[in-house]
């Protein structure tokens, strides 16, 4: 397991032996991680392993079914209402699959946050929001709708809003999905600096190895409901141990199984199509 | 065994539908105290209202004018009979503005504004939109729930007025212009028998009643719909069904209220 750091002054997100899952069912167990201010966390794991359950624990969408998310120094658990809004307010969020609103343009997407939190006159929101997509590449695609860009461009807007408020953490469900090089070393970096410049703690969800690597501070491994390894990229990059060799390399045969265990459930199903032939 | 079989079906319908009844209170009770955004920023509803009515006002204007026309015609061989066609303006009036406007306004309202919200909100669901909003500290219910039920609640009776207003020109155009009856007669015999209060507006109470119950229901469909494509089309369907049931007792239930000696 993570050993936790003792120092919590510039923590913004622990989890301490969390277990986490969907009614009775439980995905992950016993999960310790800590996220500091301008640092970039990198998740990695296969596809189903969880990584997207942890972000929206650390988000407050779901409870943990034991242990605790701290955020902020505020039990996770014990915050609602307003309270659960304030400490929402200090993180930006990029999902998955974007969650642009698709009745606004790209403009009125990436300003969406700032009309609702911050107070600021027409030109210096222009301004701003112009400046955020400059930053993104999609200065001049201001205007378009969100039906007439492309799923690489839609993830460049949902960057460029989550992170419009200038947010103490930031979480990325997959940045680099479905980007293009260019798009994919540019976000990357765009990542990086702004823990750099802003001092914000970054939390990047992700499959690729080699940009997530040269930009994480750490790297959490989750694998098989639990977190198999972690360090820095350089620590994991040289470990011996045959899930991260497997991991890393993605070679088929190793401790990650490829095939999909069989349950009794399959079985019966399987004894029930074969008994209707 | 089979009889305990069958209680325990029974029952456990029952409890479903009672906890969905309990349910469905709690998100009319969360929207209602989440509705402070009319005040704070009412140009999200004006946008609603417009959105909505623009999305009906012309199914309704044209059905209202169609209703029109049949009632004429029915009302023409009715009266007949009896030597009264100069009371079909009356007639006419009458039968839009206490029934036929809120009642068919709320079916089409249901059939076209209504699907249009459950499916908007199931796909914003769908599309992690919602989910969105509320990781950015923006409640949903608030933002974009409250001020379209408001812009329903408020566009309901401005369509229901078109349809009767419409409908009334139609029943002027079969009963004047094509069956030949006294014009004066049409539009005076309405003028003394419509009373404002216990018709006009208890037609408009009607239809801001239906306006509640549909954009209810449109709204709590897309709110509990499974994100998925078949969840969406099953609510939008929900919505029609139980949206026109819902029109249909609550009418019966004002009209014995609101007419009753």
């Amino acid at each position: 397991m993570p050993s936790l750091s003792t120092a919590p002054d510039d923590l913004v997100l622990r989890l301490s032996g969390v277990a986490l899952g969907y009614g009775d069912v439980s995905i992950l167990r016993d999960i310790s991680l800590d996220v500091r201010r301008g640092q970039v966390v990198a998740l990695m794991g296969g596809s189903g392993s969880g990584k997207t359950t942890l972000l929206r624990a650390a988000t407050g969408q779901i409870k943990a079914q034991a242990g605790c998310v701290t955020l902020f120094d505020q039990d996770l658990s014990k915050a609602s209402g307003p309270a659960l809004q304030a400490l929402r307010q200090k993180m930006g969020v990029l999902f998955q699959q974007g969650a642009l609103f698709t009745d606004l343009n790209v403009f009125e997407n990436v300003a969406f946050p700032l009309r609702e939190h911050a107070k600021l006159l027409p030109t210096e929101l222009l301004a701003r929001v112009l400046d955020t997509l400059e930053a993104v590449g999609l200065r001049a695609a201001a205007h378009l709708r969100v039906a007439e860009i492309s799923g690489g461009m839609a993830r460049r807007v949902a960057l460029a809003r989550a992170v419009i408020l200038e947010p103490e953490l930031v979480l990325y469900d997959e940045p680099f999905a479905g980007l293009d090089p260019i798009s994919l070393g540019i976000t990357a970096r765009l990542i990086r600096n702004l823990s750099d410049r802003l001092g914000c703690a970054s939390v990047v969800i992700t499959h690729d190895i080699t940009e997530s690597f040269a930009i994480a501070d750490h790297v959490y491994l989750v694998g098989q409901g639990v977190i198999k390894a972690h360090g820095t990229p350089k620590t994991l990059g040289t470990s011996t141990d045959p899930y991260v060799q497997q991991f890393l390399k993605g070679q088929p045969d190793g401790p990650v199984p490829f095939d999909y265990p069989s349950t009794p459930k399959f079985e019966a199903w399987l004894v029930n199509q074969e008994a209707q032939r | 065994m089979s009889l305990n079989t069958s209680l325990t079906s029974v029952g456990r319908g029952i409890r479903i539908r009672v906890s969905g009844l309990g349910t469905f209170a709690r998100f009319f009770w969360l929207l209602l105290r989440r509705s402070g955004i009319v005040f704070s920023r009412p140009r999200l509803v004006s946008q609603q209202i417009h959105f909505i009515g623009n999305y009906s006002l012309l199914i309704i204007a044209v059905s209202g004018l169609f209703v029109g026309f049949v009632l004429g015609l029915q009302g023409y061989y009715t009266l007949n009979r009896y030597g009264s066609e100069e009371a079909l303006g009356l007639l006419v009036a009458l039968s839009l503005t206490r029934e036929l406007g809120p009642v068919v306004t709320a079916l089409l309202f249901a059939g076209r504004a209504g699907t249009s919200l459950t499916a908007e909100i199931g796909l914003m669901k769908a599309g992690e939109q919602l989910a969105a909003m509320e990781v950015m500290a923006v409640d949903p219910v608030r933002r974009v729930l409250a001020p379209r039920f408001w812009g329903g609640v408020i566009a309901m009776p401005i369509l229901a007025a078109v349809f009767s207003m419409v409908g009334i020109l139609g029943g002027w155009v079969v009963g004047v212009l094509m069956i030949g009856i006294d014009t004066g007669a049409f539009w005076s015999q309405m003028q003394s028998g419509v009373d404002v209060w216990k018709d006009i507006m208890n037609g408009v109470i009607k239809s801001v009643v239906f306006g509640v119950a549909v954009t209810l229901i449109a709204l709590y469909e897309g709110w509990q719909c499974r994100p998925t494509p078949e969840g969406v089309a099953r609510a939008t369907t929900r919505t029609v069904v139980a949206g026109s049931l819902a029109v249909l007792g609550l009418d019966f239930l004002l009209t014995a209220l609101m007419f009753s000696n």
